[in-house]
């Protein structure tokens, strides 16, 4: 059993009561929200006579169902804008404050938190979506709710909870050139399957950790969910503090000294325990691309699509069922696999440090003819920010589309999808089968620069050769 | 059935007894989006979910979807294999299931947050081993007709065409939860006002980080 991690001190600091049963009840410290799944949590608690307890530790956006081209009100979609409506409302009725569209602030929820210095390192974070584990990037503890746990963080800014154990991933060397946070990421997914971390927190350490920026660390930690472990995280270092200084939820003054104090104290210790430990090493991971329709079939861009012999038996029908579905035989090569549409965003890879990697490739290049390529900032500040340096301007002469902040064709519930069985070059998480808005639309999951990298070349390209010297 | 006769018989009180048709769904990592598209998202309330369950896989099989046979319309246990409802955390999946009918899950392992919320709507996701669960899942393949007992409190299933029963696995916590009738926990969560007070007085980040 763990002892002495970040987990084990937050979970004990936030542990409220022992309920009958055996679960524990756990207090939240910030509660995000969106349109989509809180609408029934609201009418839940209207159901119950309930109020909501602490309307300062709950923040709301909107992005799932947002159009990233026009967002003038009232949207086309009448079903968005009664969903943006009703989280107005229940936002008013509340007092919960809501970064709404136009505000400055408005963006993916797991990308305005971070950059509004909401999350901070030692708090539970909780959200309906799955993805909150971004979170953990900070050293929370953060995770994905269903809507009626959102209706009970409302009423009593807690949840009745099952600790988790604790398997620490342990990252040795160094990412090369041209390989980023999203590879290592999809690069331990694959080799650890999506089943390995159901019951399991993920802490990321070591070298290759340690020398990651923030929005790297919320890259890497965002997928742990797609590893199967509800949350992941980092240990709060100087690289965290040097991210929140400043930010408008973030302390300030001498209370700031006394945080840092405080968040250093939550590090999982030299003599903590752990359930288990696996240990890569980051500088033999190459540009890491996915196949197939689970997260878990990736390979290497010089690599071929598996065989079933080169499957573990128990992986080997849903390999067959991914063939299928993708129309790729095994043993194709993935680099040169034609692309239709190229999507840069998501709560995984719509941060500053993404646009600027993919700009890095598209800079001086075209969109290959035939490809639909867009850039979707992750947020308004995002947008703000990758203007300011003119990337913009860089995406839109190589003949990218530059659009307006939102989730936007990771799920495809505004109008940006795949039609038909359209190949998308993807920088968002999840390869399910009809995840980009088509029942046969096809993903490729891979990092920003690999998506652009395939929209200036028409087919998956290892972006190591087109980066300058 | 009515949405009015639905919604009477949706889970309430103490969950001792999922009897009924049972329900095979084959396949590892079937993810919620596949047990409910995103585009069905678009919605405040959960009411019209039920018609929508599986609805891309059900469109690609022409009717033949398990879902869509006749003789499985109005089963009301699922059999299903590994990490059932992965991926999103959308509580439509459980929703939509439990609309189309379904009171209960068995399956050899599920996702974590679907886990959740099935037990936050009372529906009780059992777990087998995988040798278990192809037998469990043979037995009822064989016989759609064939009609199942399973009883909470001793996680045992039964079938009584031809007479088998099958020992499975529920923790302590949800077993307890759902037989008390307590897996709809919103009011003892807010009944502890008073230790909540002391933990929020207790967490510096609650309090401006006093020194």
């Amino acid at each position: 059993m763990s002892a002495g991690t970040l987990y084990d001190k937050v979970w004990d600091l936030h542990r409220v009561a022992e309920l009958p049963g055996g679960s524990t009840q756990l207090f939240i410290g910030l509660h995000l929200i969106h349109e989509v799944t809180t609408p029934q949590a609201f009418a839940g608690l209207r159901d119950l006579g309930l109020g909501v307890l602490h309307p300062e530790r709950t923040v709301a956006t909107v992005d799932h169902i947002v159009p990233t081209t026009s967002q003038a009100r009232p949207f086309a979609d009448p079903l968005a804008e009664a969903m943006l409506e009703t989280l107005e409302r229940n936002c008013a009725d509340y007092g919960i404050t809501l970064h709404g569209l136009g505000s400055g602030r408005q963006g993916i929820v797991h990308v305005i938190a971070p950059e509004l210095g909401l999350t901070q390192p030692g708090m539970t974070v909780a959200c309906g979506d799955s993805h909150t584990s971004t979170h953990g990037a900070f050293g929370a503890i953060a995770f994905g709710i269903g809507t009626s746990q959102v209706r009970d963080v409302l009423a009593s800014q807690s949840l009745a909870m099952a600790k988790l154990k604790v398997r620490r991933i342990w990252v040795n060397g160094q990412l090369q050139r041209g390989v980023y946070a999203k590879d290592l990421v999809l690069h331990v997914i694959r080799s650890l399957g999506v089943k390995a971390g159901v019951g399991y927190a993920y802490e990321f350490a070591g070298p290759a950790i340690d020398a990651l920026s923030m929005e790297e660390r919320m890259t890497l930690c965002n997928m742990a969910i797609e590893g199967g472990a509800r949350c992941g995280y980092v240990n709060p270092d100087a690289t965290t503090f040097a991210y929140l200084v400043g930010r408008p939820y973030a302390p300030a003054g001498a209370a700031w000294e006394r945080a840092v104090a405080w968040w250093q104290s939550l590090a999982s210790g030299a003599d903590a325990v752990f359930d288990d430990q696996v240990d890569f090493d980051a500088t033999t991971i190459a540009p890491t691309i996915t196949w197939g329709i689970t997260p878990g079939q990736g390979i290497g861009v010089d690599e071929a699509v598996p065989s079933l012999e080169q499957t573990e038996p128990d992986e080997r029908p849903i390999a067959e069922e991914a063939y299928r579905y993708m129309d790729l035989a095994p043993g194709t090569p993935i680099a040169g696999l034609a692309v239709d549409v190229c999507f840069i965003g998501s709560c995984t890879n719509g941060r500053l440090s993404d646009l600027q990697a993919a700009a890095a490739v598209a800079k001086g290049r075209q969109v290959a003819a035939g490809i639909t390529a867009f850039v979707v900032p992750g947020s308004e500040q995002v947008a703000a920010a990758a203007e300011a340096e003119g990337l913009d301007v860089v995406f839109r002469e190589a003949g990218f589309q530059w659009r307006e902040p939102g989730c936007s064709m990771c799920l495809a519930m505004n109008p940006d999808r795949l039609e038909g069985r359209q190949i998308s070059a993807s920088s968002s998480n999840r390869n399910f089968k009809g995840r980009q808005g088509s029942a046969t639309g096809r993903t490729l999951l891979m990092s920003p620069a690999m998506v652009a990298a395939a929209a200036v070349s028409g087919h998956v390209a290892d972006v190591r050769l087109l980066l300058n010297p | 059935m009515t949405s009015a006769a639905l919604a009477s018989a949706l889970p309430a009180g103490p969950i001792i007894q999922v009897n009924g048709r049972a329900l095979v769904l084959r396949g590892d990592d079937i993810d919620t989006d596949r047990i409910i598209p995103a585009r069905f998202l678009k919605c405040v309330t959960f009411d019209g979910l039920g018609q929508q369950v599986f609805a891309d896989d059900r469109i690609e099989l022409q009717g033949a979807h398990p879902f869509d046979r006749p003789d499985h319309q109005g089963a009301r246990l699922l059999l299903v294999n590994r990490n059932f409802g992965c991926g999103s955390s959308r509580e439509h999946a459980p929703q939509a299931l439990m609309r189309w009918g379904i009171r209960a899950v068995v399956g050899e392992s599920f996702a974590e947050i679907f886990y959740g919320n099935c037990l936050a709507l009372g529906i009780p996701c059992l777990t087998a081993s995988h040798d278990l669960m192809l037998a469990i899942q043979a037995a009822a393949a064989a016989d759609p007709a064939a009609e199942f007992e399973l009883e909470v409190a001793s996680a045992r299933l039964r079938s009584s065409q031809p007479e088998t029963s099958w020992q499975l696995e529920l923790p302590a916590g949800p077993r307890q939860m759902l037989s008390t009738g307590q897996w709809d926990g919103t009011g003892q969560l807010v009944a502890n006002g008073a230790a909540l007070a002391a933990t929020a007085a207790r967490l510096p980040y609650m309090n401006n980080f006093p020194g």
